[in-house]
C-alpha cells in the first residue's frame, strides 16, 4: 500500500516536471516580449514578465503588416478547412456506406498516396502553379489542399461506425437521392468527426511554413509564419519585438485549441489507433 | 455491410428510370463517383502529374525561366558525388536519431505515468499537447534565443554554475542539438498521448493474469506492455521517421536569414533545406527534383527498416506460428501417447 502511494507521488512529480518543460517556452516568450531588448541582453538575464509588452507589440505592427498577414492566413486556413470538411466527408460517406464498382481499388489508390512525401512534388508543383498563374495568390494556398487522403481515410473509419445502415435505407425509402442522404443522414451524424478534422486542418494550414514561403512571393501578401520569419531576419537584434510577434501569432491558435482541445486530443489518439 | 443500391433502385426509383433500359451499374454509381472525384482530380493535378513531371524534370537542367536542357542521369550522378548533399543526409540522420530515440523513450515513460495517474489527467493531456499545435516558426525563435551564444538563457545558466559557455549556434554539433531539442519538445507529448491510447486499449485482464502469476512490474512492462503496444510503437516510429527526414523549418528559421541556409559550417543543412536552396535559392529546378527523389527513396527505405525492426502488422504470421507450434505439440503428444501404448 505504502509503495503504491510513493509510486503515485513519483508519477505526479515526473508528470509535473514534463508540464513545466512543455509550458516554459511560452513563459519565456512572454518574458522576452514584455522586456526591452537591452534588458534581455543583460547578465544575469531578466527572468520575470516586464512592462513593455504593448510597446513591443506596437513595434511589430510598425514593421510588418501583422493584421494583413493574419487575415491572409485566416482566409487560407478557413478556406482549406471548409473545402476539406465538405470534400472529405462526402467522399468518406460514399466510401464507407455504398458499394460501387471499383470502390476498393479507388480506396487502395487513395491509401497509396500516403506514402508520397509532399517535398517530392514541391518543385514541379511550383512550376504547375506558375503555369496556372496562381503564384502569389490565395488560390495557391487553398486549392491544392482542398481535399486530402488523411481526412477521407479518417472520416471513412468514423462514418463506418457512426452511421447506421438503417438510417440510409429509411432515407432511400423516402425517395432521397445520394446527396440528400449525405446532407440529411451523413452530415448530422458525422459532426463530431468533422469538428476534429476541422481543428486539425485549420491548425496545420495556419502553421504551415514551407509551402507559403515558396508560393506567396508578393511581400505584401505573406502568411503569418512567413511574415514572422521576416521580422526575425531583418530585425534579428530586436528580440523583444520578434518575441512579441511570435506571441501574437500563437495566441489565436492556442485559443482554438483550448476550446476544442479535449476532444481533439482524444480523436488524434483514436486516429493513430486506426492505422 | 453497406446498403445495396440494387434494392433501392428497383424498389423506389421507378419514376426516374426508364422502364425499357435499366441503368448500368456504373451509371447507377455516378453520385458516388462524383463524391469521391474531388480528391482524385486534385491529386491528379497537384500530386500525380507533378510527380511524373518531376522525373522528367530531374533529367534536365533548368533555371525555371529559360530552355530546359536534357542532361540524362547527370543530375543523379552529380548528386552522388555532391559533398553538400551527403552532408545534408548525415545532418538529417544525426538530428533524427538524437531527437527520435529519446523522444519515443520519454513518451513511453510519460504515457505510463499518465496511465497510472487518476487525477489531473485531462490537464496533463492538454499541457502535453500544447507544444505540438504551436507554430514551429514561433517556437524556433524562442529556442534560438535560449540557445543563443552570447546572451542565451542556457549559456547564462552554464556560467552561473561556473561552467564554460558553449557556442550552440555555431558549432556543428551544437546546431544539431538545438534543432533536435525543438523536435523533441514539440513531439514528445504527442507521442505520449498516442502511447497512452494504446495502453488504455490493453485489457486489464491481461495485467491481472500477470499479477496472479507473480510477474514483477519490469517483467509486466517488457513481456506484456511493449509487445501489445507494438503496432502503436510502429506507427509512432514510422511517422517520426517520415517527419524526421523532412525537417526544414527549424534550420531555416534559425539560419535562413543569415545568408548560409545550413548555418555555420552547414551544421544545420537538412535534406529539405538543401532541396529548397537548390531549387528556389539557386534556381536549379532539375537538381531540386533529383534531391526530391533521393528523399523519397530514403523515406521508403527507412519505413521498410522500421517495419522490419518492429515486426510490422504480422498478427497473421504470429497466429500461424502459434498454430504450427500447437500442431507440433499435439503431434508430439500423440507420438508419446502412441509410444506409451505401444510400450504397454
Amino acid at each position: 500500500m505504502r509503495t503504491e502511494r510513493i509510486r503515485t507521488v513519483v508519477g505526479h512529480v515526473v508528470l509535473m516536471f514534463g508540464v513545466l518543460v512543455s509550458i516554459f517556452p511560452f513563459y519565456w516568450m512572454l518574458v522576452m516580449a514584455s522586456n526591452t531588448t537591452s534588458d534581455i541582453f543583460t547578465y544575469p538575464p531578466k527572468l520575470f514578465v516586464g512592462s513593455h509588452l504593448f510597446e513591443n507589440m506596437g513595434h511589430v505592427l510598425d514593421n510588418i503588416d501583422f493584421f494583413g498577414s493574419m487575415l491572409i492566413t485566416l482566409i487560407a486556413s478557413l478556406g482549406v478547412t471548409v473545402l476539406v470538411l465538405f470534400f472529405d466527408s462526402l467522399a468518406a460517406f460514399a466510401f464507407a456506406k455504398y458499394e460501387f464498382p471499383g470502390r476498393n481499388l479507388l480506396f487502395g489508390l487513395l491509401l497509396a498516396t500516403f506514402m508520397i512525401p509532399s517535398q517530392l512534388s514541391l518543385v514541379p508543383q511550383f512550376v504547375t502553379l506558375a503555369e496556372f498563374g496562381w503564384i502569389g495568390s490565395l488560390k495557391a494556398l487553398i486549392i491544392p489542399g482542398a481535399a486530402n487522403a488523411f481526412g477521407i481515410f479518417w472520416m471513412r473509419q468514423y462514418a463506418k461506425g457512426a452511421i447506421p445502415d438503417e438510417l440510409i435505407s429509411a432515407a432511400k425509402v423516402d425517395g432521397a437521392g445520394f446527396f440528400r442522404q449525405y446532407l440529411t443522414v451523413g452530415l448530422p451524424v458525422l459532426r463530431p468527426g468533422l469538428a476534429f478534422l476541422g481543428i486539425f486542418t485549420f491548425i496545420n494550414v495556419w502553421n504551415d511554413y514551407l509551402w507559403p514561403l515558396i508560393v506567396m512571393t508578393d511581400p505584401n501578401k505573406l502568411t503569418l509564419q512567413v511574415a514572422l520569419q521576416q521580422l526575425n531576419g531583418v530585425y534579428g537584434t530586436d528580440y523583444s519585438m520578434v518575441m512579441a510577434g511570435a506571441l501574437m501569432s500563437v495566441i489565436p491558435l492556442i485559443g482554438v485549441f483550448l476550446i476544442g482541445g479535449r476532444h481533439f486530443i482524444a480523436d488524434i489518439a483514436a486516429g493513430a489507433m486506426k492505422f | 455491410m453497406a446498403v445495396s443500391n440494387a434494392i433501392s433502385t428497383s424498389a423506389v426509383s421507378t419514376k426516374e428510370t426508364a422502364p425499357d433500359r435499366p441503368p448500368g451499374k456504373y451509371r447507377r454509381a455516378l453520385p458516388q463517383y462524383a463524391a469521391v472525384s474531388p480528391f482524385f482530380i486534385l491529386f491528379a493535378v497537384f500530386g500525380a502529374f507533378p510527380i511524373l513531371f518531376s522525373i522528367w524534370l530531374s533529367f534536365h537542367s533548368w533555371d525555371g525561366i529559360g530552355q530546359m536542357k536534357w542532361v540524362g542521369l547527370e543530375q543523379y550522378s552529380y548528386l552522388l558525388t555532391d559533398p553538400s548533399f551527403w552532408k545534408s543526409i548525415t545532418n538529417t540522420l544525426i538530428i533524427w536519431v538524437i531527437s527520435t530515440v529519446p523522444m519515443l523513450l520519454l513518451a513511453l515513460v510519460i504515457a505510463n505515468a499518465l496511465h497510472n495517474a487518476t487525477r489531473f489527467r485531462s490537464f496533463y493531456r492538454i499541457a502535453y499537447f500544447v507544444p505540438n499545435i504551436t507554430s514551429v516558426v514561433a517556437v524556433t525563435m524562442v529556442f534560438g534565443s535560449v540557445f543563443s551564444n552570447n546572451f542565451g538563457l542556457l549559456n547564462a545558466f552554464l556560467q552561473s554554475v561556473g561552467l564554460q559557455k558553449i557556442e550552440w549556434l555555431s558549432a556543428p554539433w551544437g546546431i544539431k542539438v538545438a534543432i533536435a531539442s525543438i523536435v523533441l519538445w514539440r513531439w514528445t507529448g504527442y507521442n505520449a498521448i498516442i502511447f497512452l491510447a494504446g495502453l488504455q486499449a490493453i485489457s486489464s485482464d491481461v495485467y491481472e493474469a500477470a499479477k496472479m502469476d507473480g510477474a514483477s512490474p519490469r517483467q509486466t512492462f517488457w513481456r506484456i506492455t511493449v509487445p501489445l503496444l507494438r503496432p502503436v510503437i510502429l506507427f509512432t516510429a514510422v511517422t517520426s521517421t517520415i517527419g524526421g527526414l523532412q525537417i526544414f523549418t527549424e534550420s531555416q528559421v534559425l539560419f535562413g536569414s543569415s545568408g548560409a541556409i545550413g548555418g555555420p559550417g552547414d551544421g544545420g543543412l537538412t535534406i529539405v533545406s538543401y532541396l529548397y536552396d537548390s531549387a528556389f535559392g539557386k534556381h536549379q529546378f532539375g537538381y531540386g527534383a533529383a534531391i526530391g527523389w533521393a528523399l523519397f527513396i530514403l523515406i521508403v527505405l527507412f519505413s521498410i527498416i522500421n517495419w522490419r525492426l518492429i515486426g510490422g502488422n504480422d498478427d497473421e504470421r504470429i497466429t500461424k506460428r502459434a498454430a504450427r507450434r500447437i500442431d507440433a505439440k499435439v503431434a508430439r503428444d500423440r507420438a508419446q501417447d502412441k509410444e506409451l501404448t505401444d510400450a504397454h
